[in-house]
């Protein structure tokens, strides 16, 4: 039964030019790319035609894309638990009463405000094996240096060590802001009843700090399956695809080989990824998590 | 796509046949894409040859581009063109000519080229730079700035580890026992980058060994000839076998300032490093042609300039003129000196500022010289993905997770697999 | 005494790590005011100079690349503002057909940022024309879900008599939007201006592939273009390149301290 009142006339209205643009740019994307990545490429010899599955019969089998995405994988799980332990360690470092604390908290936050690109450039010093930092230090103290972007066994987890850098101030301010609003009668409770510092935080602490960690958790997974603007600079996916990331390959197969309809396929698998993830995180937040 | 693109051609030239008689007085605008592929402010030398060409030509005006390297040159030109945005010409990867030819973007020199003057000028550059450009039997890319590999070397540490400074290796042989004997722990012999351009240096040794990677028509490849697996064994050999070279991949973008900085006696490098390890160096250094195996050999590098199809026929003769005006035989030598890029023809070359650089400084002419031993860069059709499966085999072999043979047994499948259409 | 050891590791702790984390930074810093030769080599007494910054500015125009990242940031910041605080207004205070499967497609956005759908996004501003120009980085970025998101958070807080108040004195509804919620939510709205500054100032993979000549260009996008040219990198120019870069966001970010931490921690409570 629709109900045709002036309310709903303007809910719309005013929704109106938020849906246009979500329209324009997320949801008819999304549903296109769906479609392209069952029709071929438009060449000079024959136009676009439709094939079925045979784009993503290609994807399985497609040693590239099966890296991509075991990278992806380790990105996210390397960099998604790290962050938000050192983020949390972080913020109660902050948050207690230490000297310098002005000092303490720029220094953790700064890395965020730079864009990728600017920190990528700093790190590709840093991990040069002949005139970098790392490896100056490395051999001062008589150790062979290794070549971090240059050896497929280190070059995944140089770029985690980066990406943790710069995002661990980031989730740091959450932590702060979750920890600050938390009622201090509680842990006053629990001092009175003899609980030790560490039992009160994982009694007390950290379970009401959950809907931040959650909130944390899916940015930093977010964050693990889009940020690839480090290598443009740092690697491009090498060395052979030790650390090529999804959406880079995607860039690739899309702008330098113009291979739309595989770029749409893989998109499909990216985008796949993200809904099943969005999903998972709505329902978990919707049944443990209180909204205030 | 292409609908679009034909509407907009026709909708120019119908509207440039309309404004005829103005057309003839109004200024001709083009829109030149150009990478600035080496270290240092070239943007200033592209506009002052611009701006040079616009005094001479005051009913053409030019607005060049700087769009990146050369991936993004590519990509940024192309994009332009999809999206209906002015480009006419841009200096692009030599090797881009069969993607430019599939995608229906360009036109052929030997098309445009229609007076006595204009064929001769055409057939003035030095052959060995005409290879990329040519397919089909015609003439499709002009050499702007050509390279070759060359081999920088720290003349000071030849000396210091009892080598002669005056004699550079000259077989592969020569190059791992002078790498392994300049190998101290604190520099390295020997550095041939692995990373941006792996395919590049790959040719190189290929050719050192006697083979080429491609055929002439862009359709084939020889990734997997035993010579071909060979070379990149030595390659290998050079960080595991003689200990001269550091393991894994090397830095294309870090190799000039390992030289610089002393942390290796020898690079390869491209000559269009020349002029900037020239003015930076602090210690004496020396130009070398890369030694040989079988035979000398290098690939040739570089961007050519390229029409675009979809420009209008005043355009293209604007065009045109700005390209024979770029590569005249006095901007060339410029241009060369200014890089240490090639002077693309022998008339540059007989030029007197060109003369006279290359007797005061004579690692000017190693890559001229070395021009009878080039070969065309790496191109074929998908070339993007074709050079993405070499680089990645080279990668591979260098970091030890395949064999040599392996990588490019397994580069070479998948190469035969992508170019299977075009047979 | 054991309760002290343990207060003073935990200085010692996290000074380490803020030294540490301050590192990086702190080398560039060194690495362009120095000449090459000192890049590598820590003589403290080594002579500054300039002669970076000059170079890195005379081979790009970084002039021109900040100013264009100002006019992409401001564009987008009244954009998100505009249609933002409509669409929150629609969710938070009307009951309209749909509106459930609505919001729910509107977080979606959350997760499939435009970036995700880049092929098909980079197509249609070929078919708008609006491919090379800062309008074209801009607009995927106008409706933002978090904007919507947190602004909703805020206008369902306040009460609604206040709304009521307004009406009785004849306020239209925009009027009410205008005179009530607006003024209610001002650190809201300077939260999210923040980070949304923080945001597209360093934006770098959509602002690539959008923007072509340096009219349009980003400074990220130039900073990866500069830093990525065929010979090879030379690491003090880089250093000076990248601190232009980050120059601007990095003095609004020191001086505006407070004020930045404080929006960060305040879009996070929601």
């Amino acid at each position: 039964m629709r109900v045709y009142n002036i309310n709903n006339l303007y809910g719309w209205l005013l929704a109106l030019p938020a849906f246009v643009l979500l329209g324009v740019f997320t949801y008819y994307p999304t549903v296109a790319t769906f479609i392209n990545s069952l029709y071929s490429n438009e060449t000079i010899i024959r136009p676009k035609h439709f094939v079925g599955l045979d784009n993503y019969r290609f994807l399985i089998n497609d040693p590239i894309f099966l890296t991509t995405l075991k990278n992806t994988a380790i990105f996210a799980f390397g960099t998604v638990p790290i962050s938000i332990a050192l983020s949390l360690i972080m913020a109660l470092l902050v948050h207690s009463k230490i000297p310098a604390r002005g000092l303490v908290r720029l220094s953790y936050f700064t890395p965020t405000i730079l864009p990728m690109v600017a920190a990528a450039n700093i790190w590709l010093f840093f991990y040069s094996p002949q005139i970098g930092l790392i490896n100056k230090v490395i051999e001062y103290f008589g150790f062979n240096g290794i070549n971090w972007l240059g050896n497929s066994h280190t070059v995944l987890a140089s770029l985690m060590v980066m990406t943790i850098w710069k995002e661990a101030g980031f989730f740091m301010i959450f932590y702060l802001a979750a920890l600050q609003s938390l009622p201090k009668e509680l842990l006053e409770a629990a001092k009175i009843e003899g609980a030790t510092k560490w039992q009160s935080f994982w009694k007390v602490t950290f379970p009401l700090i959950t809907p931040t960690t959650f909130f944390i958790m899916i940015n930093a997974l977010l964050n693990a399956f889009k940020l690839v603007d480090h290598l443009f600079i740092l690697t491009k996916g090498g060395p052979d695809n030790a650390s090529n990331l999804l959406l880079y390959y995607i860039y690739e197969v899309a702008f330098s080989f113009f291979d739309f309809a595989y770029a749409s396929t893989l998109t499909v698998v990216l985008i796949s990824m993200l809904v099943v993830l969005s999903l998972l995180y709505f329902t978990i937040i919707e049944k443990k998590v209180h909204y205030k | 796509m292409f609908k679009n693109i034909k509407k907009v051609a026709i909708s120019t030239i119908t509207l440039a046949c309309l404004f005829g008689a103005t057309a003839t007085l109004a200024k001709t605008e083009l829109t030149m894409y150009y990478p600035v592929a080496v270290g240092g402010p070239l943007t200033k030398i592209v506009d002052s040859m611009v701006s040079d060409f616009e005094k001479v030509n005051p009913n053409i005006s030019v607005n060049a581009i700087y769009a990146g390297n050369y991936n993004d040159a590519r990509i940024k030109s192309l994009a332009a063109l999809k999206s209906g945005k002015p480009a006419q010409l841009a200096v692009m990867f030599s090797i881009d000519v069969y993607d430019l030819i599939e995608q229906n973007a360009i036109v052929s020199f030997s098309d445009i080229a229609k007076t006595k003057k204009d064929k001769k000028w055409l057939h003035s550059f030095y052959p060995a730079l005409m290879e990329n450009g040519t397919t089909l039997g015609k003439i499709w890319g002009v050499p702007f700035q050509r390279s070759t590999i060359v081999m920088y070397y720290n003349k000071d540490m030849f000396a210091q580890a009892g080598l002669d400074p005056n004699k550079p290796p000259k077989t592969w042989e020569e190059l791992a026992y002078d790498a392994k004997k300049l190998t101290t722990k604190n520099r390295w012999g020997i550095m041939i980058p692995s990373t941006g351009y792996p395919y590049w240096m790959f040719q190189a040794l290929a050719k050192q060994n006697g083979e080429v990677l491609m055929d002439k028509d862009g359709k084939k490849t020889f990734f997997n000839k035993k010579s071909v697996v060979n070379a990149l064994q030595y390659w290998f050999d050079l960080s595991h076998k003689y200990a001269a070279m550091p393991k894994g991949t090397i830095e294309w973008g870090t190799l000039r300032q390992n030289f610089l900085d002393g942390k290796t006696a020898i690079m390869w490098h491209s000559t269009g490093n020349l002029t900037a390890v020239k003015k930076a160096a602090n210690f004496n250094f020396g130009v070398a042609m890369l030694p040989a195996m079988k035979m000398r050999g290098t690939p040739t590098g570089g961007g050519n300039f390229y029409i675009f199809k979809n420009s209008t026929e005043k355009e293209k003769e604007a065009s045109l003129k700005l390209i024979k005006f770029m590569t005249s035989p006095k901007r060339s030598a410029q241009w060369s000196i200014k890089t240490g890029y090639i002077g693309i023809s022998p008339a540059a070359y007989k030029t007197e500022a060109l003369k006279r650089y290359v007797k005061e400084f004579p690692p000017a002419k190693v890559a001229r010289d070395q021009l009878k031993f080039a070969t065309a860069e790496l191109s074929t059709y998908q070339t993007g993905r074709v050079r993405k499966l070499l680089n990645d085999a080279i990668q591979a072999a260098l970091t030890g997770k395949k064999t040599p043979k392996a990588a490019l047994d397994d580069a070479q499948k998948r190469a035969t697999i992508l170019l299977k259409d075009y047979q | 005494m054991k309760i002290h050891i343990t207060k003073y590791l935990k200085i010692l702790f996290a000074w380490s790590l803020a030294i540490i984390w301050a590192l990086p930074i702190l080398y560039a810093f060194w690495a362009a005011f120095h000449t090459s030769d000192f890049v590598t080599h820590f003589n403290l007494f080594a002579p500054l100079t300039l002669e970076n910054f000059k170079i890195a500015a005379s081979q790009a125009p970084f002039l021109r690349y900040m100013l264009n990242t100002i006019i992409l940031v401001v564009i987008i910041i009244i954009g998100q503002l505009i249609i933002c605080t409509l669409g929150a207004y629609a969710f938070a205070r009307f009951d309209f057909y749909g509106k459930k499967v609505a919001f729910f497609l509107v977080l979606l956005q959350l997760m499939i940022v435009p970036e995700i759908l880049i092929i098909q996004n980079y197509k249609t501003l070929v078919n708008l024309g609006l491919t090379d120009t800062i309008l074209g980085i801009g607009l995927p970025y106008m409706a933002s879900a978090f904007g919507i998101f947190l602004l909703r958070q805020n206008f369902k807080m306040i009460p609604k008599e206040l709304d009521d108040a307004a009406r009785i004195e004849g306020c239209s509804l925009m009027c009410i939007l205008w005179k009530v919620y607006i003024p209610l939510s001002k650190p809201t709205y300077l939260a999210y201006i923040l980070v949304s500054i923080s945001y597209h100032w360093n934006n770098f993979l959509w602002p690539l592939v959008v923007s072509n000549s340096q009219d349009v260009r980003p400074l990220t996008v130039g900073l990866a273009i500069f830093g990525a040219p065929e010979s090879g990198v030379q690491w003090s120019i880089i250093s000076a390149a990248t601190l232009i870069s980050v120059a601007p966001l990095l003095v609004a970010f020191l001086i505006f301290q407070k004020q930045f931490v404080n929006s960060f921690m305040h879009t996070g409570i929601k």
